[in-house]
């Protein structure tokens, strides 16, 4: 066990590393120099211009830089280009605020998929299954500003909620009553799209894996010895059907940035994926190139989770040997 | 993942009553499966009615003088609803559009949204098939290597494709084409060089069960070059279910341009994408909703079909569903 588990570590290490100089190389390769931002303000002389670049490092050799960007990420020295910020305490708020709507997000995406997909998966070719399939095709080719905008007005019109930012602006005099209930209006749109596509996909795994499950003999059996139908799908096909999700459950954790750029911008979230975007537009590399750290991060971590939780749960596979 | 060589060679010669010669041809079997399912069939008479737009939109609107111009700007007619009839007191009579009347409506330049429809019908598929196509010509050529040598090629090569897995997909695709100069080629590129690693991965799975094959021994043993071998014999029969998934990434490249021109990255003006439609029609939600629905509906209807298309071809290749 422990063998395995330094061993995965070692080799996550590594993909990090190799992560960190391509995602550098990307950014800092391509046209155009943080410094040139406001090329037109005559305020800006030649002068400063050498003094920002000397101030950020942007006059030394790539391979400097590199080494001094990480050096500085690890010890919170970072600063935005953009306000002068640490990058860190930066990110860290707004992953408190991308925290609840991801966490909405995947508790309704994994309550509602699979009792969806163990339905359709029991009652094949009925008319549940078509239909879920159908919605789920649907839900999963929407475009998802499409969608958001659809159901912004569909809300806003038909409760008279405000639903766009963290919370209602200028109200925070009002009733405790008042307050929870407008962050709940706040969080449910967003987490419920971000959810959408989600429960789409998922639902849809679970049905393949839920059909393959049943098919198995040891189904076959259970039912012919006369076993009642629920105890054999949802004890013993169920538990095996489950095994492959537990690998995609720490392939969400990433979603927290990537996933959300486009439903925060939309509902004016404070949180990662929209400093993810701000940061793209006002050409804030160490921004930019933290955050996509910290996604490979969260995917490797993911993965490590999964492997170890795999390990723990499925007695057929051995702590020592194989790879991950 | 041998289930479906059969497709590409050509029938047996006929051997009558033989139980070892399959009655039908792989695609006469998979043309069986696909008749069988409803919604597969719809997919595809999506996609061909979807096709004929393209090449009629293409022709309609291309050179230097096209039946429908999508760029020709009307200030008198700015933001009319679908059916209007084009202001013939104001209007030069090579300034109309096509029948005098505005179909679709026309957006805030007064262009005529049919035209861009239908401009943006082929520039959205080419976005969809050239980015695809990069991704499956890289996957194809890597995960063939890797399956066909082994060894340090192959652990190099998976090295590679867990590290592109790694990058949240769309924040790196958003950074890459937000540092890039703004073109329809760098998203094309963008996306492709970024969804090549699943392909990789199937390649890579069947050609290491195709190796050890007769035919694969036998054209070494003949001292065919390994060239040769890898790409004109081996890929034929990996192909098939690269195809599929490749269906399902088109549907995928779409929506991933849409959001890019949501987010100001799309394609870029003066052409046309029902991406960039759609982000213009959000500006005017409630004063030409026709701009956002017509765009809407059109990429929905288009990823609809590529999804149930794609989605009905793979069901129809697993062997396992295939007795059912």
């Amino acid at each position: 066990m422990f063998s395995f588990l330094s061993r995965s570590l070692v080799e996550k290490l590594i993909t990090l590393f190799f992560i960190s100089i391509i995602s550098f190389s990307v950014v800092m390769l391509a046209p155009g120099d943080p410094s040139e931002i406001d090329p037109m303000n005559p305020k800006f002389t030649k002068e400063d211009i050498q003094r920002l670049r000397k101030a950020f490092d942007l006059d030394k050799p790539l391979y400097i830089q590199y080494y001094l960007f990480y050096k500085k990420l690890f010890t919170n020295e970072l600063r935005s280009y953009k306000d002068n910020q640490p990058v860190f305490t930066k990110i860290i708020e707004r992953f408190f605020n991308s925290l609840p709507l991801f966490l909405v997000g995947t508790l309704l995406t994994w309550c509602l998929a699979f009792p969806l997909g163990i339905q359709a998966a029991l009652r094949r070719q009925s008319f549940f299954d078509r239909s879920t399939t159908f919605f789920s095709y649907l839900f999963i080719s929407l475009p998802s500003f499409f969608l958001a905008y659809v159901l912004i007005i569909c809300i806003v019109k038909l409760f008279n909620v405000p639903v766009i930012g963290l919370k209602t602006f200028g109200r925070e005099a009002s009733s405790l009553w008042y307050l929870v209930n407008d962050h709940i209006w706040h969080l449910m749109l967003p987490s419920v799209l971000g959810a959408i596509g989600g429960i789409a996909i998922l639902s849809r795994y679970v049905r393949s894996q839920m059909l393959e499950v049943t098919e198995q003999d040891y189904v076959r059996t259970a039912l012919a010895k006369g076993l009642p139908q629920d105890t054999v799908y949802y004890k013993h096909a169920l538990r095996n059907a489950l095994l492959p999700f537990i690998t995609m459950f720490g392939l969400t954790l990433p979603g927290m940035i990537g996933g959300s750029v486009i439903i925060e911008t939309i509902f004016s979230w404070p949180g990662m994926g929209r400093l993810g975007y701000e940061a793209i537009l006002a050409r804030d590399y160490p921004v930019i190139l933290s955050l996509n750290f910290i996604a490979a991060c969260l995917v490797l971590l993911g993965t490590f989770i999964s492997d170890v939780l795999y390990m723990m749960v499925d007695p057929r596979i051995s702590l020592t040997g194989g790879k991950s | 993942m041998i289930h479906n060589k059969s497709a590409n060679n050509p029938p047996p010669p006929a051997h009558e009553d033989s139980d070892l010669i399959p009655q039908m041809t792989g695609l006469q079997n998979l043309w069986r499966q696909l008749r069988n399912n409803p919604l597969a069939m719809w997919g595809m008479v999506l996609l061909m009615v979807f096709f004929v737009l393209a090449v009629a939109g293409l022709l309609l609107t291309c050179g230097r003088n096209p039946v429908m111009d999508p760029e020709k700007v009307r200030l008198v007619d700015t933001l009319k609803p679908p059916l209007t009839r084009a202001n013939t007191a104001v209007l030069a009579p090579f300034e109309r559009p096509a029948f005098g009347i505005y179909f679709l409506g026309t957006d805030k330049l007064g262009r005529d949204v049919l035209a861009r429809m239908l401009q943006g019908a082929h520039v959205s598929l080419l976005v969809g098939f050239i980015s695809v196509g990069i991704a499956v010509f890289v996957g194809i050529i890597l995960g063939a290597l890797a399956g066909f040598y082994g060894n340090y090629v192959d652990s190099v090569i998976m090295r590679a494709v867990d590290i592109m897995l790694c990058f949240p997909s769309f924040f790196l695709i958003l950074t890459v084409v937000a540092l890039l100069p703004p073109s329809i080629w760098n998203i094309m590129i963008v996306i492709g060089l970024t969804s090549w690693p699943g392909i990789a991965r199937f390649v890579r799975a069947d050609f290491l069960a195709l190796r050890k094959q007769d035919f694969v021994v036998a054209a070494e043993a003949l001292g065919l070059s390994k060239m040769k071998i890898m790409f004109i014999h081996m890929v034929p029969n990996a192909i098939t279910p690269v195809l599929v998934t490749a269906t399902i990434d088109v549907a995928g490249a779409i929506l991933t341009e849409s959001s890019l021109s949501f987010l100001g990255f799309g394609v870029p003006p003066p052409a046309a994408s029902w991406g960039n439609i759609l982000a213009d029609g959000k500006d005017f939600i409630f004063d030409a909703p026709w701009l956002f629905i017509a765009s809407g509906m059109a990429i929905l209807i288009t990823v609809l079909a590529f999804n149930l298309f794609g989605e009905g071809l793979r069901e129809a290749m697993n062997p396992k569903l295939r007795e059912r």
